[in-house]
């Protein structure tokens, strides 16, 4: 039998990367669990960070080097100018579909309830400060924080 | 699947989650709202109307759309629909859930 039936009471989200669909991944799967009643928590480290740095997150990119579902050759994904122009590309396909941008995402985030969370020992490697950050992240904390808050019947951890 | 209900019976699927619009009233509304325990208020009854105007015009609903609405913001929602709040508020509006991730 399993504990509690199975039934996902909260998902612990951590964010290690800015890449633009590693970020938008982390996003909808904590929005998608508060629509569904469940909670949800994302624990931003490594560059995961970039996605609530208030400079440096309206100007996210999908990679275009190193992923062959983006089927551009790797030497010419490489090429100036090509990480902006798949961006504007998926940007725009977003839109369509109702998809919010970073910000207004986070936004959407935290008047839902999900709880953001900075990683402090990435904070201090990057040498961000609080001010740095989207206004609303709920604190700094350590990965035993970060457990900590995961304790709990029916919760999941996900990494991405 | 046939649900009885304020002395008559509606078509639902199974998640509970009415299949023809046209047999909602008021009073099933009511009652399928306290069947999710919750108390509706006025500030209740102007979303649900707005939900039910949008489903009427085949817009189709998220979180967002509703956030950005005029009629009540996304804190406020979830507020007043504790929990799943738009699968709450459109199975007490009678229209289908809503298939948005967002």
């Amino acid at each position: 039998m399993l504990e509690n039936n199975g039934q996902i009471n909260k998902m612990m989200i951590i964010l290690s990367k800015a890449t633009l669909e590693n970020v938008y991944a982390a996003f909808v799967l904590a929005n998608g669990a508060r629509m569904e009643g469940i909670e949800a928590e994302i624990f931003f480290t490594f560059f995961g960070l970039e996605s609530i740095h208030k400079k440096k997150l309206p100007h996210l990119h999908v990679a275009t080097v190193g992923n062959p579902a983006m089927h551009i050759p790797t030497m010419i994904g490489g090429l100036p100018g090509m990480e902006a122009m798949a961006t504007k590309m998926m940007k725009k396909e977003m839109e369509k579909m109702d998809m919010p941008d970073v910000y207004e995402f986070l936004c959407m985030l935290k008047d839902s309830g999900v709880k953001l969370w900075a990683c402090k020992l990435a904070m201090d490697m990057f040498h961000y400060t609080k001010e740095d950050m989207f206004e609303d992240i709920d604190g700094i904390i350590t990965v035993g924080d970060f457990y900590k808050k995961a304790e709990g019947v029916g919760t999941h951890m996900l990494f991405i | 699947m046939e649900k009885a209900i304020c002395n008559t019976t509606i078509e639902v699927n199974e998640e509970g989650f009415m299949i023809n619009f046209s047999e909602w009233n008021k009073e099933i509304g009511e009652e399928l709202a306290r069947e999710a325990m919750i108390e509706l208020s006025e500030r209740h009854w102007e979303i649900i109307e707005y939900i039910q105007d949008e489903h009427r015009k085949e817009v189709p609903l998220s979180i967002r759309k509703i956030g950005k609405s005029g009629v009540v913001d996304i804190k406020e929602f979830y507020a007043l629909f504790p929990k799943a709040p738009l699968k709450t508020a459109t199975k007490i509006a009678g229209v289908p859930k809503p298939a948005s991730c967002i």
